[in-house]
């Protein structure tokens, strides 16, 4: 027996029959058609699903369509503005904060909501943050600075330097 | 300092170019092969075996059949109609693409549902009823050699016993002799777990056979499109699949490292669903099946051996191998060595003599493996000659960074010859080392590390200088079913001195579309922003091996340099026909030609390449377009030195890795910024199985930690803030100096960690641990050695 639930992704308005079983990483996936939140597990261990509730990040292969009727939903696809990326997109392309781009988008959606709460996070509280998030490509060191870097934007703090460092 | 000789508008070799593939992923635009939708698809799921050994009774599908939406049950007696229930592996052995009578390990593929929707398909498979007779299996690999050991491949009429096949290289008698001889031997047994790649996106493909066209086209997650289109051709050639009606498509990849080169049962059951329905069909794995069933990695169990002087020198190593390959011998090795590169086991050191051998086993788990991010083999030899090497240094009293410059090849023997037979290129190990210890403050890491011991606290520094053998290769050494490893680029320069390039690898988030463009851009002087980067489609590149084993750079990377020196060599050409100057009048910088004496009159890339399609000289081929295949000379072989600080908890035993330097070698490098994130990464890979990671089986072939949830893929807080920093020691074969990069951190990390525990725990008479090395392993170590409170007591 399908649903009928209504919500909003990235500002649009849906109104979706779905089975009550649907989990919504899969809603979002296939019935929108939005791809760019991604499924990396079966267990909820790997945070490549995260997406932002309500302003809060939440990974979306736990959580089903019907639980987010009425809800606010916003993806990778969502954080971009007409004046373009968003700081925290640019800290990853300037940072080299990611390889494969399969983790990115969950890892992007969960480190907003890290800087809305913590604004100037230190690199072990960046650490502790993104810890729901695999990255097997990037060793991490680079996402904490992408996030450090988008930290500062958001602040309107001089912008940290995205040369490469190296042991000389 | 890295020198560049562009621009940074043109932006060649040594610019820390942003990534010009990042911002699809950035927006969420990417596309993997699970975003592939096309019209109709229908979805496959798997039944799987919940026993390692089991003979199939019967299989039920009457109740799964009966849910709307269900199409079709395939079984391996489906299979066997068509002859595709058996597929060939890369080392010439055989593989199940659904079992007929016999289950093999845990997790195994049994049947495959093809349904309209994922869902539907995820109930038919709880749907239908297998009936299993359950077997002993052999899961211990030195049991699998016992005289009362099942024999378990009954589908080889003439096999006898579960050996595959035996190796050795070296100097036997020798190396025995100098063994019996010497004033010093060591000797331990390691164990190099087995592990997973667990790359985030799991594997998959959507098959789509177009009946009317007799044409497939093969969405799928491989790191080798062009090799698999081979091998599915002649898999399906029979059926009428041939090569020219294949097209593989690898859309973006969500990392690799190894575990997408091989073929799958998934992929060919996809096809198979599709050849006979006439529609797509689309697999993706979950992740607990793809730490289960596919691509696991190691496995090796070492007896390494050194024999040398008291006062240090190395005289012999000696290193023996049992191999655990699983049920059948399907690793990813495209070398005429079962083993692989395992000989590069005598690493930095100048060994006179050495003598490995190795023996590979059949038991009831998946098969493999695969060379997970690593030159085939690679990682376990490395992890052997470190750990030993530093066992050496632990016998005879001698600091381990002393007794690495003692034994190192030095610069000036380069081309080395190593006793297991190969021409290491270039090397300077020493200065490696020099700037890890100056990175790192080694002496006064020393004089600390002495204080705490006297306190009785727990610190540790290891060491790892490591070589790497990356590159494949050269055609008399490798090849995949026959087809030489050699490697391709396709250069097109447009009118407009705009360009696309294609390639026959496939990044697999290594950075090609930025690092190929930064090549041509410094041969060329056309600017890298100019360049577009095309690979993965079998219809458009041109031939190659695909991406793994650090080969990119040394063969594709070769390819393009010569392809793009055939059209400089022609640009020169048009340049003295428009200036009306002899060739040899004119001097290149990069992006144009001048006339030498005369700086003012010079044409640029660009006119030049407008001119080859608009004004080019009579009887000159029109248009500004090259191919080149590259079979390298020889392997590249970059090198490391890695120091890595340990502290430990002396109540708790935490291991907390304070500092990690790593310096590499790696010649010439493309891009720094993304040389240093393969570096990262790959450290991140290498402290994984030495500290967390290792698949394990209890003896009825359960695997006990087959998902995410206990299978530990470190996080941002297990991994450390690395350090890292390069030497630049050019390969002299490479056309542009170049060596591969993405292996060495994964490949040299492990026993840097290990040796740093080790040498935290050498006041106790721990000589040494297998990885991972975990608190509850060090716990037990020191119990053993008596050293803790006799009341602690294991709850």
């Amino acid at each position: 027996m399908k649903k009928e639930i209504t919500l909003k992704i990235n500002g649009e308005e849906f109104t979706k029959e779905v089975e009550p079983r649907t989990l919504l990483v899969h809603f979002i996936r296939e019935d929108i058609g939005m791809t760019g939140t991604h499924i990396g597990c079966d267990t909820s261990s790997c945070g490549a699903c995260t997406i932002l509730i309500d302003g809060k990040s939440a990974k979306s292969c736990t959580i089903l369509a019907v639980q987010a009727a009425g809800k606010e939903i916003t993806t990778v696809e969502g954080i971009a503005t007409t004046e373009g990326a968003h700081p925290i997109q640019e800290g990853f392309k300037e940072n080299h904060g990611l390889h494969c781009g399969f983790c990115t988008p969950g890892m992007m959606l969960r480190a907003i909501e890290l800087l809305e709460k913590n604004p100037d996070p230190t690199e072990e509280e960046i650490r502790w943050g993104i810890s729901g998030n695999l990255c097997r490509c990037t060793g991490y060191n680079n996402i904490v600075k992408s996030i450090k870097y988008a930290g500062a934007k958001l602040r309107g703090d001089e912008l940290p330097s995205t040369e490469p460092e190296f042991v000389e | 300092m890295i020198q560049c000789k562009t621009s940074k508008e043109i932006g060649g070799m040594g610019h820390s170019m942003k990534r010009k593939e990042d911002d699809r992923f950035i927006h969420g635009k990417g596309n993997y092969t699970d975003d592939v939708k096309l019209p109709g698809t229908l979805y496959m799921d798997i039944v799987r075996s919940p026993y390692a050994y089991a003979k199939i009774k019967n299989i039920d599908s009457s109740e799964a059949l009966k849910i709307p939406g269900v199409l079709a049950v395939i079984t391996g007696k489906d299979l066997e109609q068509y002859n595709l229930h058996w597929m060939p592996t890369l080392m010439s052995d055989t593989q199940m693409v659904l079992p007929v009578d016999t289950v093999m390990y845990q997790a195994q593929e049994v049947a495959a549902i093809i349904a309209t929707e994922k869902y539907i398909a995820r109930d038919a498979r709880e749907a239908v009823r297998v009936e299993y007779e359950v077997m002993k299996p052999v899961v211990d690999p030195f049991k699998a050699l016992d005289a009362d050991a099942p024999v378990l491949r009954t589908d080889k009429p003439d096999k006898k016993d579960n050996h595959i096949w035996h190796w050795e290289v070296g100097q036997k008698e020798e190396t025995e002799k100098i063994f019996e001889e010497a004033e010093v031997t060591v000797k331990e047994q390691m164990h190099i777990p087995r592990i997973h790649v667990a790359s985030i996106e799991t594997c998959g493909c959507v098959a789509s056979y177009d009946k009317v066209d007799n044409y497939l086209t093969m969405y799928m997650t491989t790191q080798a499109p062009h090799a698999i289109r081979t091998v599915f051709a002649l898999v399906a050639g029979h059926v009428g699949l041939t090569e020219e009606k294949i097209r593989v498509i690898s859309p973006d990849i969500g990392g690799g490292f190894g575990g997408k080169v091989p073929v799958y049962p998934g992929y060919v059951i996809a096809i198979a669903a599709s050849f006979l329905i006439g529609k797509p069909v689309k697999w993706i794995e979950d992740r607990s099946e793809n730490l289960q069933a596919d691509s696991f990695a190691r496995d090796y169990h070492i007896t390494a051996e050194l024999a040398g002087t008291k006062d240090g020198k190395i005289l012999a190593t000696r290193m023996k191998v049992l191999a655990d390959h699983g049920y059948t011998d399907a690793s990813a090795n495209p070398s005429k060595f079962p083993t692989g590169m395992f000989s590069i086991g005598t690493g930095s050191y100048d060994y006179p003599n050495a003598f490995m051998e190795a023996d590979a086993v059949y038991t009831n788990k998946p098969p493999g493996g695969v060379a997970y991010r690593c030159s085939f083999r690679v990682t376990e030899a490395v992890h052997a000659i470190e750990r030993i090497t530093d066992r050496f240094a632990l016998e005879i009293g001698k600091d381990p960074a002393a007794l690495r410059f003692q034994n190192f090849i030095k610069k000036e023997q380069f081309p080395y010859h190593s006793p297991t037979g190969w021409e290491y290129d270039s090397g300077d190990y020493e200065a490696g080392l020099k700037l890890a210890m100056k990175g790192v403050d080694y002496d006064n890491l020393r004089i600390e590390q002495a204080e705490k011991r006297k306190k009785g606290e727990l610190m540790g520094i290891g060491l790892s200088t490591f070589t790497e053998i990356v590159g494949a290769g050269p055609s008399k050494d490798f090849d995949i079913l026959g087809i030489k490893m050699f490697d391709s680029a396709e250069i097109r320069v447009h009118p407009t001195g705009k360009a696309i390039a294609r390639f026959g690898t496939k990044s697999q988030g290594q950075g090609h579309e930025t690092t190929y463009a930064q090549i041509i851009a410094e041969e060329l002087g056309i600017p890298a922003k100019d360049i577009q980067i095309e690979e993965g489609d079998t219809d458009t590149a041109p031939y190659g091996l695909g991406t793994y084993a650090s080969r990119s750079t040394p063969t594709a990377g070769a390819a393009a340099v010569m392809a793009a020196r055939k059209l400089r060599d022609k640009a020169k050409k048009i340049a003295a026909y428009l200036l009306e100057v002899s060739e040899d009048d004119l001097e290149w910088e990069p992006g144009k030609f001048s006339v030498k004496g005369a700086p003012e009159k010079s044409k640029t890339i660009q006119e030049i390449v407008f001119a080859s399609y608009t004004n080019h000289p009579q009887g000159m081929e029109a248009g500004f377009e090259a191919t080149h295949y590259y079979d390298p000379p020889n392997l590249t072989f970059p090198s490391g030195a890695y120091i890595c600080v340990v502290d430990i908890d002396s109540d708790t035993f935490e291991i907390k890795v304070r500092r990690f330097v790593a310096i590499d070698d790696a010649g010439h490098i493309i891009n720094p910024m993304i040389a240093q994130g393969q570096v990262h990464g790959g450290l991140t890979q290498g402290i994984a199985p030495a500290m967390y990671e290792e698949l394990i089986y209890d003896d009825d072939g359960n695997i006990l930690n087959g998902t995410l949830m206990d299978y530990l893929v470190p996080t941002a807080v297990e991994s450390p803030s690395w350090e890292t920093g390069h030497t630049v020691t050019p390969s002299p074969h490479h056309p542009i100096g170049a060596k591969g990069i993405g292996e060495s951190p994964t490949v040299g990390a492990p026993p840097a960690i290990a040796n740093a525990i080790v040498d935290a725990l050498k006041p106790y008479g721990i000589t040494h641990l297998d990885i991972p090395i975990t608190p509850y392993k060090i716990f037990k170590a020191l119990k053993e050695k008596g050293v803790l409170d006799k009341n602690i007591v294991e709850s």
